[in-house]
């Protein structure tokens, strides 16, 4: 493994420490503010070079899956002839919203790290994927750029439907194909054929960003936040228990009280969104945010959706809430999900109901059993572990409903979702 | 040797049942009709019959797929297969 440190910036470089922020500045930036912070876009001038960098940055994807990002881009590097780069901020995950900060107020790291990453893996062809039609920020920045010739490839921005799966990446391909944004069946992986047949490499906007810091100031600057394993800082979205939610860009492996800002009591943590897990309290609290650590209690930190869920809430109508919107936003395409989503979502209704049939809970574990794995992407497998560790750690919510009883005494829902949940077939393009 | 498993496409796959009825000792049907697939290497005594599987399906979503595991029984002299380290 090699490490060259990036020089290629003169006065950049020395400008910013390894403290944090990293990525948001305090009022978003134009171009201009941008490369007095910055410096120019520091290309490589060659494909390929970054790539080691990026290696030994030990970076990981930011979209949730957490894949170690150098492995994605040699495999594109590796191919010949045309090949597509797609910058993915469609965000589809309800409660997530640092994506679209970051576009908002950092726009050109983003645009730099498409660039740079474009290069670095000869990609001929380069697209913004995003979940609105944008902001007025991410639209000046765009326009600033082809203005003054900073991009050497055009960005094509195309909007993605507001579904749950919108951002999966066979879902994108398929949508940036003018097709519906559904996911498909691997293999062949999009890295292998994606758009238009050809190797695609999708990454997460923040990914992008993180790597439009590394090309100018290093791996070793970038390892002097996070852990060893899992360098650098993340952009967190918080939902604090007195109901508000904050993005906060922190160092991966930060314990997670650090994150909560308010004082209102908390029941549980849910670590990693909608396909996330539960953890109850007290031993959330003393998680650290990292991988490693998540994964002895069978969790991840995913795209680093926070909620502390407060003590006033009830967390099993939370969690029915949730359920009915995942199974609704199932793509229909597989038999288990499709049939077993729903029932699911089904049985969690009437768990949180006044009372329940003395099946139903076992009737949920075995359906959750029965989906798992069996879905062209990851949807089902996602709603369980979110259902599953819901089971486990509101089970005594289960038993006060089952009496007829509920802990809540605030009603109000807590857990976001989208204002219209979108039925027709229609709504996937 | 290389050997194989099945493996389903779940968008592809509509529940016919056909696989099941033709190779009960590696698939087996959930309650909605939809196949569940033993995912270890087919043993070399059901590969006849894990292709005549694959080539009733009625909407072509089973498929035998290359894996790196042998197939049981593993030869008693070689070690098994693994992937190659990346």
């Amino acid at each position: 493994m090699t490490a060259t440190m990036n020089e290629s910036v003169p006065g950049a470089a020395t400008r910013q420490a390894a403290g944090l922020p990293r990525l948001l500045p305090p009022v978003p930036e134009d171009l201009r503010g941008h490369v007095a912070r910055y410096g120019q876009t520091p290309y490589r001038g060659q494909a390929g070079l970054l790539i080691s960098d990026i290696e030994a940055s030990g970076l990981t994807g930011r979209g949730g899956a957490a894949f170690p990002v150098y492995r994605k881009l040699a495999i594109v590097d590796r191919a010949r002839g045309r090949k597509v780069i797609v910058a993915n901020g469609a965000e589809s995950e309800p409660a997530s919203r640092k994506d679209e900060l970051l576009l908002r107020v950092a726009p050109h790291l983003v645009l730099d790290g498409l660039q740079l990453t474009a290069e670095a893996v000869g990609a001929t062809e380069a697209h913004l994927y995003l979940h609105t039609a944008g902001s007025a920020e991410l639209l000046r920045a765009l326009a600033e750029r082809s203005a003054r010739s900073v991009d050497m490839l055009p960005v094509t921005v195309t909007q993605a439907p507001p579904r749950f799966l919108a951002g999966q990446e066979s879902a994108l391909v398929n949508r940036l194909n003018g097709g519906p944004a559904l996911p498909t069946f691997t293999p062949p992986r999009v890295t292998e054929r994606g758009l238009g047949g050809a190797p695609t490499l999708v990454q997460n906007v923040e990914t992008l960003a993180h790597i439009a810091l590394i090309a100018r100031y290093g791996p070793r600057w970038f390892r002097a936040a996070g852990t060893s394993a899992e360098p650098g800082s993340m952009l967190t979205t918080v939902y604090q228990p007195a109901g508000h939610c904050q993005v906060i860009e922190t160092e991966i492996g930060a314990p997670l009280r650090t994150l909560l800002t308010s004082g209102a009591e908390t029941q549980a943590w849910l670590v990693g969104g909608y396909h996330g897990n539960w953890l109850p309290l007290p031993q959330a609290t003393a998680l650290t945010l990292d991988n490693a650590t998540m994964k002895k209690y069978g969790a991840a930190v995913g795209a680093g959706v926070l909620v502390a869920l407060p003590s006033d809430r009830c967390g099993l109508t939370e969690v029915a809430r949730v359920t009915g919107y995942l199974a609704a936003e199932s793509a229909g395409q597989c038999g288990p999900c499709l049939n077993g989503l729903p029932r699911i979502a089904a049985g969690l209704a009437e768990l949180a109901g006044p009372g329940h049939r003395r099946q139903t809970r076992a009737d949920v574990e075995r359906w959750a059993g029965l989906v798992t794995g069996r879905g062209a992407c990851n949807h089902p497998d996602g709603t369980v572990r979110f259902v599953r560790s819901a089971l486990t750690v509101f089970a005594p919510e289960i038993n006060l409903h089952a009496r007829g009883q509920c802990s809540a005494t605030n009603r109000r829902p807590f857990l976001p979702l989208p204002d219209g949940i979108p039925t027709s077939e229609d709504d996937w393009t | 040797m290389m050997s194989e498993t099945l493996r389903v496409n779940p968008i592809n796959c509509t529940g016919h049942g056909v696989c099941a009825e033709l190779l009960p000792e590696l698939v087996s049907l959930d309650e909605w009709g939809y196949p569940i697939v033993d995912p270890s290497p087919v043993p070399a005594v059901l590969d006849r019959e894990a292709r005549r599987a694959v080539a009733a399906c009625p909407t072509l979503a089973l498929r035998l797929l290359k894996s790196d595991r042998p197939s049981a029984p593993a030869p008693a002299a070689r070690p098994p297969r693994r992937a190659p380290a990346r």
